[in-house]
């Protein structure tokens, strides 16, 4: 691939690069949440994203969440609504913000005089920082400067024939131009982790691998039931094991440079797993409770741009990082055309090959990396969802690239 | 473009016991599985399954190569192989009807 192809993005004091320049309006609790949301109603820019963390109970993992999330490279400036009796830690949060060389400011509801009042001082504070954002340096970013995570949801029987797939192959020429891919949710890999453990750049990975995906089978077996919808069945799916083989091919057939955790940026181009299953004994309930849990995850993880795939007909976006939406089946596509941005149901009907879409899913990750707006992004889908979870730090043997460096 | 003709039916790898619709099959409609042509015995929509191979209940089932879980039940060449007739290997999967038949944090 071309390696001079390049795209004018937002160049931030870290060092990275991000090809959005979102405020993000973040509420510390569901308490004010509501406030957070007029906010961003009432400002009615498409590039102000409301996120935020709804426990009052104290997580260190939905900390470094917010704290990755807010920090991230497609994001120009943080506006955080406190209510003032969470337990998140605010200041510390800003501090970090701050710290990031973005702009940040903090609200507390109970100190800046209710709700009207909050929101009104929440309107000037994204004023002040649009205006900060929209002074920050444009230069170039190449493809081995980005960062795409993938997932899929509302699987059926076509997903692993046709999108997931194509995916795979648009992953392989990313990862060949040295960018960085993330696949993700091992509970959806059980029943491939022999397979992708012999893809390891070192044996200690695979065994890493193995490892998480048996973590994965556990913690969904005390949860009673594995990661399978209903729509998946009605979609001609079974067995997890059947949907795991199908959604184990977005990854491609790269070697799996490394496994991380929610929150890690990978430290080089190349293949990445990211482990979404919580460490230690199940508590919580089940890892992710929906799609957007795992996106924002690998928003957390760097991630630029999500390609979603989907069977059934998902119609999510994503605050922070848009979401390109490929469509397995082509009489879901006939249905919900308007929501997706690539047809791969053309595999089946003749009208394409599996190539020539995952050809055309680089092209739409190379447009959208431009500036042009994703389908869902275009819609207005902001959806953010982060729950409690706990996570161990991720051992020597996960990230091989970075002991030979 | 939609008289194009497309095998409804695809083996997607040469180990598979089981073949995948890609075109809405209705019952009776003519469909070829292993050099025989035959009716089939039922509709089939999108993304399901038959049987590629009359199998027996124990059986593994395969696609891409892979075992996806075993036959509860037998099944006979063409036929419908879903949740009815075979299970996973590792964790049961959920349907709206069977969810409150196990534990489950819903």
């Amino acid at each position: 691939m071309n390696s001079a192809i390049n795209f004018p993005a937002w160049l931030r004091a870290d060092g990275r690069k991000g090809i959005r320049n979102v405020i993000v309006v973040a509420y510390l609790v569901e308490c004010a949440h509501h406030v957070s949301r007029m906010i961003v109603n009432r400002a009615d820019n498409m590039d102000v994203h409301l996120i935020g963390f709804p426990g009052c109970y104290p997580n260190q993992y939905a900390y470094e969440m917010m704290r990755a999330v807010c920090t991230h490279p497609n994001v120009g400036g943080a506006l955080l609504i406190s209510l003032g009796c969470e337990s998140m830690n605010r200041e510390k949060l800003l501090k970090d913000i701050l710290a990031s060389g973005r702009p940040a400011e903090l609200l507390v509801i109970q100190e800046a005089g209710g709700t009207k009042a909050t929101i009104q001082s929440g309107l000037e504070a994204v004023a002040r920082l649009q205006a900060q954002a929209a002074k920050v340096e444009r230069v170039p970013m190449y493809l081995n400067e980005l960062i795409v995570g993938t997932i899929c949801g509302g699987s059926d029987g076509t997903s692993g024939i046709t999108a997931n797939p194509a995916v795979g192959r648009c992953f392989d020429a990313l990862v060949a131009a040295d960018a960085t891919c993330i696949f993700e949710e091992t509970g959806e890999l059980i029943g491939c982790e022999t397979i992708m453990a012999d893809r390891a750049i070192t044996p200690e990975l695979g065994v890493e691998i193995e490892a998480c995906v048996a973590k994965a089978e556990h913690y969904y077996r005390v949860m009673g039931f594995g990661s399978f919808a209903p729509g998946n069945a009605d979609g001609g799916l079974t067995t997890l094991e059947e949907k795991s083989m199908g959604a184990y091919s977005k990854s491609g057939s790269s070697p799996i440079s490394g496994l991380i955790k929610p929150g890690d940026i990978p430290p080089s181009g190349g293949l990445y797993l990211l482990d979404v299953v919580p460490d230690g004994e199940p508590r919580f309930g089940f890892p992710n409770i929906s799609d957007n849990a795992e996106i924002v995850e690998l928003i957390a993880c760097g991630s630029h741009v999500i390609l979603f795939t989907t069977g059934r007909g998902s119609v999510v976006g994503s605050a922070i990082s848009p979401v390109i939406k490929v469509c397995a089946n082509p009489e879901t596509y006939r249905r919900l055309a308007n929501d997706m941005d690539v047809n791969a149901g053309r595999i089946l009907e003749g009208d394409a090959t599996l190539d020539e879409v995952g050809e055309e899913i680089l092209q739409q990750v190379i447009a959208v990396s431009s500036g042009k707006r994703s389908v869902s992004e275009d819609l207005g889908h902001q959806e953010f969802i982060l729950t409690y979870k706990a996570f161990e730090p991720i051992g020597p043997s996960c990230l091989p690239v970075r002991q030979i460096a | 473009m939609s008289e194009k003709k497309i095998a409804p039916l695809i083996l997607l790898h040469p180990d598979d016991n089981i073949l995948v619709c890609v075109k809405q099959i209705h019952e009776g409609d003519e469909i070829t599985i292993e050099n025989e042509t035959m009716p089939s015995p039922i509709s089939i929509g999108v993304g399901h399954k038959v049987a590629r191979f009359s199998l027996a209940a124990g059986d593994k089932v395969y696609r891409y190569g892979a075992p996806i879980g075993s036959m509860t039940d037998a099944v006979a060449k063409g036929h419908h192989v879903h949740i009815h007739n075979m299970k996973s290997d590792y964790l049961p999967s959920h349907t709206r009807t069977r969810q409150n038949q196990h534990r489950s944090e819903s």
